[in-house]
């Protein structure tokens, strides 16, 4: 079946079926690889993505139930070229080393900041703990997203 | 300069200009030049000039390591490029880019070992890394093997554009100087590289000049912007499974979680009923479905119902471990590479023992095990992240048939490796089902549940220990290492045999400078089970835990601080130095009240490491406030990816120390995805701070010493803050973490 979805402010038509996860339709149906697939049981955060301004994991979402929503993914909050503040916090810090869990922190990051502009360590924690990363990037994750708080305070 | 001169006369080459003369171990297949894999426009295998702009290959896999910035800073150093003039690709699979770093590790010969014979055992690993043409990536070898490599051939090429320029302008290439990607004339005019490739391309390459000193290094030293992080930080970087191709075809394996054992029949019926599902290929292990999604075929491949064979090997961890535990024998003595003193006449059958155990592990790459094909019109494309490039080609040509000339393997960015993509199963089972769909192009990517089920797993390993002390130092150490062989699993898949030991038992216990009077270490070799595989450090990643916790409960024993006892039987310089780096970063004489702290170190892969844990028992648990780390890599290259690879590789020692284990009921790992495989979470994560030393007279790869001291210190630590001894890992079994 067809479905129409909102990613990144752009109407995109896709047919696949409704209980396909959002997380496949992106990268499959509409090859946004931003997001991507790491445990497809919400259990490591590599797939978040924003539905209306929150992050949730995309591998859990069924394409049908994201239908008139926002969807934000990686490729919408900022571009090589224009870049998002937590992105611009993320280079500054030099945050990735095999990068692949990094869409997600940053998603899940973003969210938080758009919901507490100053995070201490603690809501830091709460916020990041579901984000899995196996190289052991922490420490410059909760000092990029400090940063960026500080930058976006001005 | 002598043997610079030979590394470089067998390593550039142009086209297929003949390269031999002043080779070390001369034999003629040894001599015989390898082909310039790039195009003709290449002035070396590393250097790329063209219209698109300056193209550095570093031949080794980003995993995350950070390689191919530091190898291409090797390169931009010597050329006088700007960092910004530069671009990095991995370039394709080439015996040009082989490796003689990484068999350097398994000589019997210690890292501070620098005799004649050590070395000359060190250099003969270049000559069957040549034959073997090996492609690899790991062994934390990729810097110690580039570091003369690459400057020189950054420096070769900057002298056949100086003299490109010199002959074009009719002057003396003494009078030119180069600077940002330029050949600077006397007169202030600047030619760019660009005009003078091709020239430079088709003329003789020169003599290798003397490399830039230190002093004069404006890249190398200093933190530079990662090449691969604006794209990792935009989504716009790819890894093997964001290539796309018009067509493409998406699909999933499923092997007999029976690791090696093979399919007796199936039913796919209800599967190829499934929408989108195009066809069901047998595939080495088990079966693939393709279908129009990666969704579809995951699907399809839970529809079918497998009649699996048994597994090869014992059903439960329990008989795993009785069977290590039967290993301590004569007849399965693997290895005696040390034996100080008279162990046997200094220990008696009172003194302290104690026996330790580590579980399975799995990689749990966050990317799991994908890999690309593409079959057509009597070529073959190969995407697919991987350490082993060369093997991929080789494995593509026996699967096809083809030429390897008619193969190309193409290396993306990987998400995670830590040993995992030196196996070549998923990238088999690709390339099957590409022939099987010959003209379309397939991306195979396995769930989480087949990645975690289907690893070489780092191996379960057991060691008794006897020690003695008196006045204040360790008088005797004997450590007895059981472990299966990871050289040896992994070489058979490979289609090789491990001739004689395997160091990898015994690596991180039988090589640490210390000066214990009687001291020895043996490795027994388990019969060959599971398959095992190389795991971020290898061997060191369970001995060290071993050693320096027997190490810490013998300071305790002889009522010694564990940091003097270990400076008082060091005495290795750049080792003594990390110690008391890492005590001075802590203030390790002096513990904030209602805290404790837990020291290891280890030499690996030439690095010295030490660190510190400190732990604070609170309500909800334990917890580690602080960690410490200082390792001597030689020459530092890059800080701030140093940084970076030691923090991950504590990090990644945590949470096997804490998470990590793989267990067997019927032969099948029972783990399965994160959730009962966990690892170190942000909250949990304690500041690290990193002391980088130059002390050491070789430079050394960073990617794994990190690891090896993480587990002890933390164990070290909870006996400090507890008194509770634990010998067995994972800690998180018996401790609250918080």
């Amino acid at each position: 079946m067809a479905y129409t979805l909102t990613v990144n402010g752009e109407s995109k038509t896709l047919e696949m079926p409704g209980d396909t996860p959002l997380l496949w339709a992106l990268r499959d149906g509409l090859h946004l690889t931003g997001t991507k697939y790491g445990c497809g049981v919400a259990a490591c955060g590599a797939c978040t993505v924003h539905l209306d301004g929150v992050a949730v994991r995309s591998c859990q979402t069924a394409l049908e139930d994201a239908v008139g929503t926002q969807i934000t993914t990686i490729e919408g909050i900022g571009t090589p070229a224009a870049l998002a503040p937590i992105q611009a916090a993320w280079l500054e810090h030099q945050v990735a080393q095999c990068g692949y869990c990094q869409s997600g922190q940053i998603m899940q990051a973003a969210s938080l900041l758009a919901e507490n502009p100053t995070p201490t360590d603690a809501d830091i924690d709460a916020a990041m703990e579901g984000n899995l990363c196996r190289c052991g990037t922490y420490p410059r994750i909760r000092a990029a997203i400090h940063s960026a708080a500080a930058k976006m305070k001005g | 300069m002598g043997r610079m001169k030979t590394i470089a006369r067998r390593t550039f080459l142009i086209g297929s200009a003949a390269i031999a003369g002043g080779v070390v171990f001369g034999t003629y297949a040894y001599k015989k030049p390898i082909p310039n894999p790039l195009k003709a426009s290449a002035i070396t295998p590393y250097v790329l000039i063209d219209a698109q702009g300056i193209t550095l290959i570093a031949p080794r896999a980003e995993m995350g390591q950070g390689v191919q910035t530091t190898l291409a800073a090797l390169l931009a150093e010597e050329m006088d490029l700007d960092w910004d003039q530069v671009q990095v690709m991995h370039g394709p699979a080439s015996r040009a880019y082989f490796n003689a770093a990484v068999l350097e590790e398994g000589v019997p010969f210690a890292p501070t070992d620098e005799s004649w014979l050590a070395e000359t055992a060190r250099g003969a690993m270049h000559i069957p890394a040549r034959f073997l043409g090996l492609q690899i990536t790991g062994g934390s070898s990729s810097t110690p093997d580039a570091f003369d490599k690459m400057r020189a051939a950054g420096a070769v090429a900057r002298v056949a554009l100086v003299q490109a320029a010199a002959r074009r302008e009719g002057l003396d290439a003494a009078m030119l100087k180069t600077a940002s990607g330029a050949v600077v004339l006397p007169d202030g005019r600047k030619i760019p590289y660009a005009e003078l490739a091709q020239d430079a391309a088709n003329s003789d390459l020169p003599e290798v000049p003397p490399l830039k000193p230190q002093s004069e290094w404006r890249l190398l030293g200093t933190s530079l912007p990662r090449k691969d992080m604006l794209g990792k930080v935009t989504g716009t970087a790819q890894f093997t499974a964001d290539i796309r191709h018009p067509g493409m075809l998406f699909a999933t394996a499923r092997s007999n979680p029976g690791l090696g054992a093979g399919l007796a029949s199936y039913d796919a019926t209800a599967a190829l009923a499934l929408p989108g599902v195009e066809k069901v290929v047998e595939v080495p292990g088990g079966l693939a479905v393709v279908a129009n999604s990666t969704w579809a075929a995951f699907k399809a491949a839970e529809l079918i119902s497998y009649d699996w064979e048994p597994a090869p090997y014992a059903a439960t961890s329990e008989e795993m471990l009785a069977q290590t535990a039967a290993s301590f024998t004569p007849e399965s003595q693997d290895s005696r590479n040390r034996d100080d003193g008279d162990v046997e006449a200094a220990l008696t059958s009172g003194d302290w023992s104690a026996e330790y155990t580590v579980p399975y592990l799995a990689h749990a790459t966050m990317e799991p095990m994908t890999a690309g094909a593409w079959l057509q019109n009597g070529r073959l494309q190969v995407w697919a992240g991987n350490q082993l490039p060369t093997q991929v080609l080789k494995e593509a040509a026996a699967i096809t048939g083809l030429e390897e000339a008619a193969i190309d393997v193409e290396t993306p960015l990987m998400g995670g490796g830590f040993g995992r993509r030196a196996e070549m199963d998923f990238i088999k089972q690709a390339i099957h089902v590409a022939k099987a769909m010959e003209g379309r192009p397939v991306l195979l990517t396995w769930t989480r549940e087949e990645d975690m089920t289907h690893d070489a797993y780092r191996p379960m390993a057991m060691a008794r220990i006897k020690g003695a002390v008196a006045d204040g130092k360790i008088t005797a150490l004997d450590v007895q290492l059981a472990a299966p062989s990871v050289m040896g699993s992994q070489m058979g898949r490979l289609g090789m045999a491990l001739p004689g030991p395997d160091a990898t038992i015994v690596q991180g216990a039988w090589e640490q400078p210390y000066t214990f009077p009687n001291y020895r270490t043996t490795g027994y070799r388990v019969p060959a089970g599971v398959p095992v595989g190389s795991w971020r450090s290898v061997g060191a990643s369970q001995n060290a835990f071993f050693h320096e916790s027997a190490v810490d409960e013998l300071a305790h024993l002889a009522g010694v601080d564990p940091l003097e006892l270990r400076l008082s039987q060091i005495d290795h310089a750049p080792s003594r130095k990390v110690l008391e780096a890492v005590a001075a970063a802590s203030n390790w004489g002096s513990v904030p009240a209602g805290r404790a702290r837990g020291l290891a170190f280890c030499l690996s892969f030439g690095v010295p490491t030490a660190q510190v844990i400190e732990v604070e028992q609170g309500q909800d648990g334990l917890r580690m406030t602080q960690a410490w780390a200082a390792v001597d890599v030689g020459t530092a290259l890059d800080p701030s990816i140093i940084e970076a690879q030691v923090q991950g590789g504590m990090i990644f020692g945590l949470s096997a120390a804490i998470h990590g284990e793989i267990t067997f009921e019927g032969g099948q790992a029972q783990q399965q995805n994160f959730p009962d495989y966990d690892a170190l979470r942000l909250p949990y994560c304690p500041p690290i701070s990193v002391a980088i030393l130059q002390n050491g007279d070789k430079i050394r790869g960073v990617g794994e010493p990190g690891t090896p001291p993480a587990a002890p210190a933390l164990a070290n630590a909870i006996f400090a803050a507890t008194g509770q001894r634990l010998r067995s890992l994972p800690l998180g079994k018996v401790i609250a973490f918080a």
